[in-house]
């Protein structure tokens, strides 16, 4: 992350994802076939849902989507989330690679839309 | 409010115990600032399911753990890989990841963990912590059975912050730690609709977990209404599905659960009104049962048991149904290495060989491509494969009893006995 942030276009997510099981780190593609937005690409984007779900396994595909340079740029969360915190801390310790982990509030969640432009500064 | 660090913390920190350790205390410090804790607390062990290969990204933080003079520094179990290392035959997928999946077992051998690959530590007379201990815990049905039927003390631990805590001895001083967090804040009563022959039947238990998952979420609840003194095999299946269905890391079963002796005591002390109250029929039982299958007009391909691992009470059992009898179609039980070498010298796991039966340690058949790549639907006994195996193996499932699976292997054909579920 530079000073000015990160910029990014959003991909808000409809449903909860587990990024174990429902993210493919290969490729940066959605691939839990009952989630809504499966077969989108989260790489080099901001993304964004309102609660993560499922296994702690989540953390290490974070953290192999980042070393596989398919990782969103950051994610945009309604309440903290230990999994992907610690994926993230994991991978920037690994590979100097950032992917920040920002709670937002979720009214403001709920307003952003897919393609919006976001900027991520630090506070 | 910032987390409160002791002198030991602080040398940790600061490197004194090497790079490896220093970085653990940084991650235990993160989940410690997530979880809102205000200081750190010693744990007296640890089980650890980072060991379980989810591409290079595992076997680098582990080299970097050991590059920097890591070092468990409690007893620690390690959860299942992704091979079963005794038996490498069973593995029908790629060389290269079974390679990958192999040496990052080693890796966390080699820190100081104890080699045991299991999803049931608890299983194990030298990994079963004490009433009130405090551990961290990895593996969402470990964690489960370590607070509900061991009540010892563990929160989510999960990839990275498991070994992170067994390094540094230290845990963050929140969640199911805390007294406060163990109270049930919800009642599940069985309704009188529920068959007495239910109640005193395997089958019922996994089932009775899908339900408590959806219904607790993330809470912990009190289950009301079943037989008194459940064994331990009946409380893991419970445990298991609900952690599947639910993200439950606690309950409550009344009559059966060191911390719930009754009602009051599951409460926490509290009265009655201080928790919200609900039923669960013998209808949602049989939806969540059926809910579990999902191919039912598929010829029966394999047959899939132990999961979580058997227990040596379990292999006894199976033994017993199949003696003198030899399967037609693929029958495979995962189970621990431990538990296993228990069973081989008590001849079982001979017997077991005998009648055509596959014993996997080390891993387990949803995890893996270990079972045979025939055309048909798995029968299983357990509401967490049937949950998994879908998603990850690309399998199909049948859901029934273990006397029905076992009966199904040897006849070839998937049959179902109706009669403890009232008949429907």
């Amino acid at each position: 992350m530079t000073n000015r942030g990160i910029h990014g276009e959003a991909l808000v997510l409809d449903e909860p994802l587990s990024l174990w099981g429902g993210l493919d780190p290969a490729t940066g593609r959605i691939v839990d076939a009952r989630h809504p937005q499966r077969g989108a690409s989260v790489s080099g984007r901001v993304l964004a849902m309102s609660a993560v779900r499922g296994s702690s396994s989540s953390s290490s595909v974070l953290a192999e989507a980042v070393r596989a340079g398919t990782a969103p740029l950051a994610v945009l969360l309604g309440e903290r989330d230990l999994i992907l915190s610690v994926g993230s801390a994991v991978a920037e310790e690994l590979y100097g690679v950032r992917v920040p982990i920002v709670v937002w509030p979720r009214a403001r969640l709920a307003a952003l839309r897919t393609g919006d432009r976001v900027i991520v500064a630090d506070s | 409010m910032p987390v409160a660090l002791d002198d030991r913390d602080r040398a940790l920190l600061a490197g004194d115990r090497g790079a490896g350790a220093a970085f653990a205390m940084r991650l235990v410090l993160l989940a410690a600032e997530a979880l809102g804790a205000r200081q750190l607390i010693d744990i007296s062990g640890a089980h650890v399911d980072s060991c379980l290969y989810h591409g290079q990204a595992t076997l680098d933080f582990v080299e970097r753990l050991r590059a920097g003079d890591a070092r468990v520094t409690v007893p620690t179990t390690l959860n299942v890989g992704a091979v079963d290392l005794l038996h490498p035959e069973l593995w029908h997928g790629s060389p290269e990841v079974a390679e990958a999946g192999r040496r990052l077992m080693e890796a966390y051998r080699a820190l100081g963990c104890r080699p045991t690959y299991t999803c049931a530590p608890y299983q194990l007379p030298f990994a079963r912590p004490a009433l009130g201990d405090q551990v961290a815990w990895a593996e969402s049905n470990a964690i489960v059975f370590c607070n509900s039927v061991l009540g010892a003390r563990t929160e989510r631990y999960g990839d990275f912050t498991d070994i992170a805590c067994a390094i540094t001895g230290r845990v963050p001083d929140a969640g199911l730690h805390r007294t406060e967090a163990r109270r049930a804040t919800l009642v599940l009563r069985l309704a009188d609709d529920v068959p007495p022959a239910l109640r005193d039947a395997d089958v019922l238990y996994p089932v009775l977990g899908m339900v408590l998952g959806r219904r607790a979420g993330s809470s912990v609840a009190a289950l009301v209404g079943l037989p008194a003194g459940l064994d331990e095999d009946r409380l893991k299946a419970i445990g298991a599905a609900a952690a599947s269905s639910g993200a439950v890391a606690m309950f409550h079963a009344v009559g059966s659960t060191p911390e719930a002796p009754t009602l009051a005591a599951a409460l926490g002390g509290r009265d009655t009104g201080a928790a919200v109250e609900e039923t669960i029929t013998l209808a949602e039982l049989r939806g969540a049962r059926d809910a579990l299958t999902t191919g039912d007009d598929l010829p029966l391909a394999a047959v899939s048991l132990g999961t979580p691992h058997a227990s040596l009470g379990e292999l006894r059992a199976i033994a017993r149904a199949v003696d003198g009898r030899r399967t037609r179609v693929e029958l495979l039980v995962s189970t621990g290495r431990d538990v296993l070498a228990a069973a081989d010298s008590e001849g079982i796991a001979a017997r077991l060989r005998a009648a055509g039966v596959e014993l996997l340690v080390d891993t387990c058949s949803y995890l893996s491509p270990v079972l045979r790549e025939v055309p048909g639907a798995v029968m299983t006994d357990s509401a967490k494969w049937a949950a998994y195996a879908p998603g990850n193996v690309g399998r199909e499932v049948v859901f029934a009893s273990r006397d029905d699976c076992l009966a199904s292997a040897v006849s070839g054909r998937v049959t179902i006995d109706l009669a403890p579920w009232g008949g429907a």
